[in-house]
C-alpha cells in the first residue's frame, strides 16, 4: 500500500495495480486511456515486493466493464484491479483470463487470412509458463503474450 | 460426419478416421461405384499444386460426380480483387462441397465459418493438409495391418515439413516409436517433442541415416528444399546425407515400406523404386481411395 501513496488518492474510481512495469502501455493502449475525460494518474517504475518494478494507473469516477477486466487480464494476468468508493477499496477484481478472445487483438503471423481479409481475430487463451499464449482459430499459429498488439 | 469440414487433422476423432479408411479399403477394392452421379464438387485451387488437384479430381470423376473450378486463380475474379469471402459464397451456392488450396493460413478454416456448404482443406499455405495425413494413414495401416505400436523413421526436413507434424500427432494415438533424422538446422521443433514427453512416447533424434533403420517398420521421407537454407554451403553439405539408396535396405525387416509425399527431387535414389519396400506411388494412388471414401461420408452417400 505504501507504494499507492506516491501516486495521489482517488475518492472514487478505479485502481489498476501491480502492473508489470513492461505491460504498462499496452494496458493503456488498451483501455483507450487518451478517450477518458476524468483525473488519471499513472505511476510506473515503483517499488514491488514481487516483480521489483510495477506500474499503477488510477482512473478516477470511472469503473471497469467486464470486457475491460479481461482485456486487462490477457496483457498482465496478475494485475489487480480496485474499485474505490469514499477512498476505500469495495472490491477487488482479480483478473480472470477468459477461455477465448476475439476482435481486438492482431494474429501474430503474417499469412493469416486475417490480416490479408476483413476477418476478426479469435483466439484459444492457454497459460504456458505464467505466460499467457493465444493460438489463433483461424491459422492455429500462436501469439505469445509479449508479441500481443491491440487492434484499434 | 455428414456435412462437416474437414480443415485440420483435429477436427475429426479417432473414430472418424476409421471410417474413412474402412470404406477407403472398399473403394480399392472395388473403385467402380458411381456414388455422386447427382453432385457437383467444386476444385478450388488459388494455388498449383497438380499432385493433389489431380488426386482429388480423379477421385470426384470415379465416383461418377462433376467437378467444377480452376487450377490456380491467374484467370479468375480473385485476379480481379474479389474477397475470399465473396468467391466462397458465390461457389457455395453452385456446387455441394467445396475442395479448396490456398496460399493463405488459416483460409480454409474461414471458408468453412462462411459457407454452408462444407469444405475440404486441401492445403492452406504452411498450416495443415489433412487429406495427406490421411492417406499417409490408410497407406501405413495397409502395409502393417494395423497403426499400433510401429517403429516410424521420419526423414529430411522436420522443421518445416508440414505432413511429418500431422502424422506426429496422429500416429501419436497408436503408441509408435519416432527416430527422427535431420540435419541439425532441420529438427523436430521442440513443441512437437514436448507434446510427445506430455504423452509418454518415446522418440530418438539422429543426424544421419545408421543402422538403426533396420529397425524400422516405415521410413517417411521428405525433401530437404534449398531454400530452407540461409547459407547455400550448407546445403551443399547435407543434401547428400538424406538420400535413402538401395544398398542401405539391405537386412532392414521385411515389413518396411517408405513412404514419401510426393514430389521426389532426389531424396530417394530411382534404384530403390523396384524394391518391393518402395511405396510412394502405392502411396498415391491411396489418395484416391482416401478421398473418394472422405467425400463419399461427408455427402452422406455413405
Ligand atoms: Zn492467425
Amino acid at each position: 500500500m505504501k507504494s499507492e501513496l506516491k501516486v495521489k488518492a482517488i475518492e472514487k474510481g478505479t485502481v489498476i495495480d501491480h502492473i508489470q512495469a513492461s505491460s504498462l502501455y499496452k494496458i493503456m493502449s488498451i483501455i483507450e486511456i487518451e478517450k477518458l475525460d476524468t483525473q488519471i494518474f499513472i505511476g510506473n517504475n515503483l517499488d514491488s515486493k514481487k516483480y521489483g518494478k510495477k506500474a499503477i494507473i488510477k482512473i478516477a469516477d470511472k469503473f471497469p466493464s467486464m470486457e475491460d477486466v479481461n482485456k486487462i487480464a490477457l496483457i498482465d494476468p496478475n494485475a489487480v484491479i480496485n474499485i474505490i468508493r469514499d477512498y476505500q477499496v469495495v472490491e477487488k477484481k482479480k483478473v480472470e483470463l477468459p477461455e477465448t478472445v476475439s476482435t481486438f487483438i492482431k494474429c501474430i503471423n503474417p499469412k493469416c487470412i486475417t490480416n490479408h481479409e476483413k476477418v476478426e481475430t479469435k483466439f484459444s487463451v492457454h497459460v504456458k509458463d505464467g505466460k499467457v499464449n493465444l493460438k489463433c482459430y483461424y491459422c492455429e499459429k500462436t501469439t505469445g503474450q509479449d508479441n500481443i498488439e491491440v487492434i484499434r | 460426419m455428414k456435412n462437416k469440414s474437414l480443415v485440420s487433422i483435429n477436427d475429426y476423432s479417432k473414430e472418424d478416421y476409421f471410417k474413412i479408411l474402412d470404406l477407403a479399403e472398399e473403394f480399392q477394392k472395388n473403385p467402380k461405384q458411381k456414388l455422386l452421379e447427382n453432385h457437383v464438387i467444386a476444385s478450388l485451387f488459388f494455388e498449383p499444386s497438380t499432385r493433389t488437384r489431380l488426386s482429388f479430381e480423379t477421385a470426384i470423376q470415379r465416383l461418377g460426380g462433376k467437378v467444377i473450378g480452376f487450377s490456380e486463380s491467374g484467370s479468375t475474379s480473385v485476379s480481379k480483387g474479389e474477397s475470399l469471402k465473396d468467391t466462397i459464397l458465390t461457389v457455395s451456392r453452385y456446387a455441394d462441397l467445396i475442395v479448396m488450396r490456398h496460399p493463405v493460413e488459416g483460409s480454409a478454416r474461414y471458408a468453412s465459418v462462411v459457407s454452408d456448404k462444407p469444405i475440404i482443406n486441401a492445403g492452406d499455405g504452411s498450416n495443415q493438409h489433412p487429406t495427406q495425413c490421411l492417406l499417409d494413414l490408410y497407406s501405413i495401416r495397409k502395409t502393417q495391418g494395423s497403426l499400433e505400436n510401429l517403429n516410424l523413421f521420419l526423414v529430411g526436413d522436420l522443421k518445416y515439413g508440414r505432413t511429418v507434424h500431422s502424422l506426429l500427432i496422429a500416429m501419436s494415438e497408436f503408441n509408435p516409436v519416432f527416430n527422427f533424422v535431420s540435419p541439425p538446422s532441420l529438427r523436430m521443433p521442440q513443441e512437437y517433442k514436448d507434446f510427445l514427453d506430455k504423452k509418454g512416447i518415446k522418440y530418438y533424434e539422429h543426424n544421419e541415416i545408421n543402422d538403426n533403420i533396420k529397425h524400422a517398420d516405415i521410413i517417411y521421407v521428405t525433401r530437404v528444399q534449398r531454400e530452407r537454407f540461409s547459407d547455400p554451403m550448407d546445403y551443399e553439405k547435407v543434401k547428400n546425407a538424406y538420400v535413402i539408396k538401395n544398398k542401405m535396405l539391405e537386412g532392414t525387416k521385411d515389413n518396411l515400406k517408405i513412404l514419401h509425399p510426393l514430389p521426389r527431387v532426389n531424396e530417394i535414389d530411382t534404384d530403390v523404386d523396384t524394391n518391393p519396400k518402395a511405396y510412394y506411388f502405392d502411396q498415391a494412388e491411396n489418395g484416391v481411395y482416401a478421398r473418394m471414401a472422405l467425400m463419399c461420408i461427408i455427402l452422406g452417400v455413405k
